[in-house]
């Protein structure tokens, strides 16, 4: 095969800027209505609530952006490393484009460190000091018996050490993986025979276990101690399967987009068939997760387990994005998906991967916005915007990633049978 | 009873000569009752130019008389013949139903599948297998050619096996 090396045109920069700056007007227009007060519920009279200011919308999207994108970079790495460690060879040729993903990785970091320290208190309920104290008015009993967990070894209620720390471990380990599994798989493109591929196979499997600890405790972390009464034990596995599921969209929209512009010859449709069931599948992976979780708090009818769905499902704010989320993440990829005509053509996957994409935004949009938010948040121009800016600058870098080596190593121990692939 | 047929049975031993042996007997004009191998070979439906299964739609429909008939069962039951409120829900809790549902679609879309798989394969208990060599269990790939179905003559059809590598011809009939 002859090497393939993707150029980042400026032509897609520019159409990636001008995507970005749509964004940027979005969120200015955006911000401009909820602070003009286009919003609603500003009545909040009851004294125990803060009044709601705009920027805590603002806050909140950053989040959401924060969060799904974060994740995003990490099942891409993770894609890579899964195929190493199951010795897959049909992806020999594809390998890098999830890798690229992990690009990202440092500034979700920035990103999310600086967001904590300048939105935390808006976002996150139980940064606030007086729930740990006994002799408050505020004081929450609950909450100061999960202290520990954000403020060890510090006192409850003052400077969250241990959650901050997990945060900064995470990122560390995540990049310093993704650097030598990157730095090693370049080195496949001089050095021939299978010794890089068995490092890689030894590296990814490290990854992997780290990554199935740290993605599950990251996301109580982000997400799920945003509403610090609740809890799921299923809550890793569902930030983890919405997070893989939109991941393996975004490669396989990479990858059909890239054979459009005559890249990636060694990709045949029976490749494109394979990405296609893996969103197939994976789709149905989360409606599972999600529906495992639901059902057993629907069913069991308890308060304190409900309260995550009572503000969700029935509230009259929500409910509409709550089915949405269902329509797009479930209905919508499973019917459309089903036949193996529209697993292989280009045709589908560019209108279901982005689709997945979205709809998996806005999971964690309904994960994150009625916690923070309650029933001032909203969807509108700010939520779009923010969107764009995030998703713009996100491709933006994955790409600068992706033209940086070729797009699929020459010496690949697999790249034969990956040629060969044919179900 | 199916009708008794003649067949002609050309033997072969190697795969890539089945391959290529197929292709030039259905070039001949010739059409192929079936080909049996003692193993899956690679390729062998593009070369006998079979169209990609229906079997995925039985699954569908299938699946889709699992769903409504566990539909059709727990709102007949729960909601229309003897509404009861169990656990606080209301007479149509359709959360709940969702299991069910889930699990007779999965269990009709797969009984009808391999049944509906068994039967036109005739493998079902009482069918008869049709037996044109019993080496197929071995070593041997045969090609087997329904003469009664072909306008080609036996002697023309038994000139093409040979060409095309056949160890030995056989006439069976079934």
């Amino acid at each position: 095969m002859v090497e393939e090396k993707f150029e980042f045109t400026a032509k897609t920069k520019k159409n990636l800027f001008i995507f970005m700056g749509v964004g940027v007007l979005l969120t200015i227009i955006g911000i401009i209505s909820v602070s003009m007060g286009g919003g609603h519920h500003e009545l909040e009279g009851d004294a125990g609530h803060h009044a709601f200011h705009w920027y805590q919308r603002v806050f909140a999207n950053l989040w959401i952006n924060n969060v799904f994108f974060a994740g995003l970079s990490l099942v891409g790495v993770l894609f890579f490393a899964i195929q190493y460690a199951a010795q897959a060879g049909w992806s020999a040729g594809i390998k890098r484009i999830p890798l690229s993903f992990g690009a990202w990785i440092p500034f979700a970091a920035v990103l999310m460190l600086v967001t904590y320290f300048v939105a935390g208190h808006d976002i996150f309920h139980w940064t606030h000091h007086d729930l740990y104290d006994v002799d408050s008015p505020g004081y929450d009993s609950i909450i100061a018996g999960k202290g520990a967990y954000f403020f060890w070894p510090l006192e409850a209620g003052s400077f969250p050490i241990f959650f901050l720390g997990r945060m900064v471990i995470f990122f560390l380990v995540w990049y310093l993986l993704f650097n030598k599994l990157k730095q090693v798989a370049y080195e496949e493109d001089s050095i021939s025979g299978t010794e890089k591929w068995y490092q890689l196979r030894k590296l990814s499997a490290f990854f992997i276990i780290f990554f199935a600890v740290s993605s599950s405790m990251a996301s109580w972390d982000w997400v799920m101690s945003i509403d610090t009464h609740w809890f799921s034990t299923m809550f890793g596995w569902y930030n983890f399967a919405s997070w893989w599921v939109s991941g393996l969209a975004l490669t396989a929209l990479i990858v059909v987009l890239l054979k459009d512009k005559g890249y990636l010859k060694i990709v045949n449709s029976n490749h494109i068939h394979d990405l296609g069931k893996f969103m197939f599948a994976f789709s149905i992976f989360w409606t599972y997760i999600w529906f495992s979780q639901f059902l057993l708090i629907y069913y069991a009818n308890i308060p304190e387990e409900t309260i995550y769905f009572v503000e969700r499902w029935k509230n009259g704010h929500y409910a509409p994005l709550f089915y949405l989320n269902l329509i797009i993440n479930f209905f919508f990829p499973f019917l459309v998906l089903m036949t193996r005509d529209a697993k292989r053509h280009a045709r589908f996957i560019k209108v279901i991967a982005p689709m997945i994409i979205v709809g998996h935004w806005l999971d964690f949009y309904l994960m994150i916005t009625p916690g923070t938010l309650k029933s001032n948040g909203g969807f509108g121009a700010l939520e779009l915007g923010l969107m764009f800016i995030y998703s713009g600058a996100f491709i933006f870098v994955v790409l600068k990633q992706m033209a940086k080596a070729p797009l699929f190593a020459k010496n690949h121990p697999m790249l034969e049978e990956s040629l060969h692939h044919h179900i | 009873m199916a009708q008794e047929s003649n067949y002609l049975v050309g033997v072969y031993e190697d795969e890539d000569v089945l391959l290529k042996a197929i292709k030039h007997v259905r070039d001949g004009g010739v059409k192929i009752h079936e080909v049996y191998s003692p193993f899956p070979v690679h390729g062998i439906e593009d070369a006998l130019g079979y169209r990609r299964s229906r079997l995925s739609i039985v699954a569908f429909l299938f699946g889709l008389l699992g769903t409504s008939l566990a539909l059709t069962m727990q709102f007949g039951m729960m909601t229309i013949d003897w509404p009861m409120i169990i656990g606080g829900k209301d007479y149509a809790p359709v959360p709940s139903f969702i299991p069910v549902t889930f699990e007779l679609t999965v269990l009709l879309a797969s009984f009808g599948m391999v049944g509906t798989f068994m039967i036109i394969s005739n493998l079902k208990p009482w069918g008869k297998p049709k037996l044109f060599d019993k080496r197929i269990t071995d070593d041997k790939h045969i090609v087997a050619v329904d003469l009664g179905k072909n306008d080609v003559d036996e002697v023309a059809i038994s000139k093409l096996f040979q060409d095309s590598g056949a160890s030995e011809v056989n006439k069976k009939t079934l």
